[in-house]
């Protein structure tokens, strides 16, 4: 039996504005495994982005358990939640969120300097470039982000999101801001990435592109509705590098 | 702790990206403190070069100086501050005959005139004193002699030419032995005084004629009181002595009561030193405020930048927050940011500064004195309005929420 990646039970979260509470998760449960590839769909409102924020160790439940990678990490303060975003979590945003004026490559680099792994600027700049070619960006290293298409920089963001191995990718929209075809090409990516045994969790409110996850929870009004293993739509993008040469695995404590 | 070290040589790394991605705004910001401190160096350099030259100044009228001038007078009650003398010069010879401790007295009057000689002539101050005044002043004559005890007494109409009314009188050099005409009267000038240079207040000293006091008294200024009696004691030891033996003689040939007020007041070198010195402190509080307050306006630009900059990489931080920064990392890198600017903008002040002093030095020939305390103070200042002013910023920056900081547009 394969590890668990995400062991949630009872996950509630109430935001109190004023005297109304919201209730925004509603006791959820959700497991998954090692290598899987879940994407998380619901309509706005539905707590889905709520669910993604804790699930990113940005926000704190109010009740219930999170066990990431075997941490509970419910009840983690700011700083110790910082670790575990460092450690074990690859974020991919919508908006790509990368630093401007500073270059692919730095920007990659950036968790590793905020990391606890003691590795030397040249190790550093070693596995960001390793992780930039993973993600098809050989030769685009030094490019800063306004020089790259929306496409590319949302490589760049994988790679990012890549390179201090973590347990999972943690995906919010990735392709809200892209055209259908680089949204398909970046969709490959997750999935050579999936194939090589990166759990990945997508947030996507896009049945299109939920359906290229092999398994789809449905959320709405702050519980799991659905959840199914579904036929994964396959996408094959040239490129991409295997995943001979992996980046050190020294991420994990 | 290795890796803590490493750490912290990471954060320095990305608050310099962050420095050389905004290089305008990091020049602009910078200037404040630049400006403050190229002030302060600049300012305190003058201020050090004033002090010095105040210090040359008092140090230059002799070591046992001591000066004796009018005070005030009694008159049917009233006490009041006339300046007016009622020293007379057998004040000085009593002084001479009957204080020990006293090595040399000399009368002072002084009257203005224009000085003529031949097609030339100076408007200058012609002083006259007694023949210890060379001694007392420890002023030599360069070229010729000082005027004897005799010319004294028989207020001979000879004169002693400050360095500055010889050049101006005679270009020649040769003024020993000519005649000068002050007020008409025909002086024979048997020497000429060594350069002593300005005084604390920026008087030059050798724009002086120098006669017998007698001469002055009968022929120029009519006066039958002295203005001052200049004297000196015996040794620096003496000083106090001096004082003392002195105060009693005039005393009691003034006629004051025991319990009266002396109608002079004696100040030695040592304390005018001190009035002086008091006086340079009072300056150097002064240029202390003002540079404190340069230094708070460049800290307040800091602050205010480092303000506008938090709110502007709110998405930066937030990003730097969500891959693993801590609100320490975050609150290191903008501190770090702004120390930079402020020790960046500090040493091109001092530098900027220095430059300055230097060509205040060369074009307006003050004496300015760049100290290297100054020099380390403000440097060490600016670092510390630095940390202070970028603390909040910085605190403010590392207590965003992630999620809000990853929201905001």
């Amino acid at each position: 039996m394969p590890d668990k990646v995400i062991e949630i039970h009872g996950l509630t979260k109430v935001y109190s504005m004023g005297e109304v509470e919201v209730r925004a998760l509603a006791g959820v449960d959700l497991l998954v495994d090692e290598g899987e590839f879940i994407a998380v769909m619901g309509p706005s409102g539905s707590g889905k982005s709520t669910l993604m924020n804790i699930l990113g160790c940005l926000d704190r439940p109010t009740a219930g358990t999170y066990k990431l990678d075997g941490i509970d990490v419910s009840t983690l303060d700011r700083d110790e939640r910082a670790v575990i975003r460092n450690a074990k979590i690859g974020f991919v945003f919508q908006s790509f969120n990368l630093l401007a004026r500073t270059s692919a490559v730095e920007n990659v680099e950036l968790p590793l300097i905020y990391g606890d792994l003691g590795w030397t600027r040249d190790e550093r700049h070693k596995a960001a470039m390793e992780a930039l070619h993973r993600v098809g960006l050989k030769g685009r290293e030094h490019n800063h982000p306004s020089q790259l298409s929306g496409g590319q920089q949302q490589r760049v963001a994988i790679a990012r999101a890549l390179v201090t191995d973590p347990a999972m990718l943690l995906a919010d929209e990735p392709t809200g801001n892209l055209d259908s075809r680089t949204s398909e090409e970046i969709m490959g990516i997750f999935q050579a990435l999936n194939d090589s045994g990166k759990t990945v969790v997508l947030i996507t409110h896009e049945p299109d592109i939920a359906q290229h996850a092999k398994r789809v929870v449905t959320v709405r009004d702050g519980v799991i509705q659905h959840d199914e293993k579904v036929e994964q739509l396959r996408v094959n993008v040239t490129g991409i590098a295997a995943p001979a040469a992996p980046v050190p695995v020294e991420a994990t404590r | 702790m290795k890796s803590s070290v490493m750490r912290i040589s990471n954060i320095t790394l990305v608050g310099l990206r962050a420095i050389a991605r905004n290089k305008m705004r990091s020049f602009l910001t910078a200037l404040g403190i630049i400006i403050g401190v190229a002030c302060v160096i600049a300012v305190v350099a003058i201020g050090n070069g004033a002090t010095k030259s105040i210090e040359n100044t008092i140090n230059a009228l002799g070591t046992n100086y001591i000066m004796l001038f009018p005070g005030a007078t009694t008159s049917s009650g009233a006490r009041t501050f006339t300046g007016n003398s009622n020293f007379t010069a057998e004040d000085a010879d009593a002084i001479k005959a009957e204080c020990p401790a006293v090595a040399y007295v000399s009368p002072f009057v002084r009257a203005s005139a224009q000085v003529v000689a031949g097609e030339l002539n100076w408007g200058t101050s012609v002083q006259g004193v007694g023949v210890d005044y060379p001694l007392i002043r420890s002023w030599n004559v360069a070229q010729g002699t000082f005027f004897s005890d005799q010319d004294v007494k028989s207020a001979s109409k000879t004169c002693v030419l400050g360095n500055t009314v010889a050049e101006n009188l005679f270009p020649d050099g040769q003024a020993v032995g000519q005649i000068v005409r002050i007020k008409n009267v025909p002086f024979k000038v048997v020497g000429v005084l060594e350069k002593k240079g300005g005084n604390m207040m920026g008087q030059d000293q050798d724009d002086v004629v120098i006669a017998p006091y007698t001469t002055v008294m009968k022929r120029l200024s009519g006066k039958t009181k002295i203005d001052m009696i200049q004297l000196s004691a015996a040794s620096a030891s003496q000083v106090q002595e001096a004082q003392n033996e002195v105060d009693a003689v005039l005393r009691q040939r003034h006629r004051i009561p025991p319990n009266g007020d002396s109608d002079f007041q004696m100040r030695s070198q040592e304390e005018i030193a001190q009035a002086q010195g008091q006086q340079a402190t009072v300056l150097r509080m002064l240029l202390i405020c003002i540079a404190a307050i340069s230094l708070f306006v460049g800290g307040i630009g800091i602050m205010n930048i480092m303000l506008v900059s938090v709110t502007e990489r709110t998405r930066e931080i937030g990003i730097r927050m969500a891959i693993g920064a801590k609100g320490r990392h975050v609150l290191l890198q903008f501190l770090f940011e702004a120390v930079t600017l402020a020790i960046v903008g500090g040493g091109v002040g001092v530098g900027l500064g220095v430059a300055a002093s230097l060509i205040i030095k060369r074009f307006l020939q003050w004496p300015i004195i760049v100290t290297p305390t100054s020099v380390a103070l403000s440097f060490g200042v600016a670092a510390a309005v630095g940390i202070f002013f970028g603390f909040y910023p910085a605190r403010k920056a590392a207590r965003l929420d992630p999620i809000d900081a990853l929201r905001y547009e």
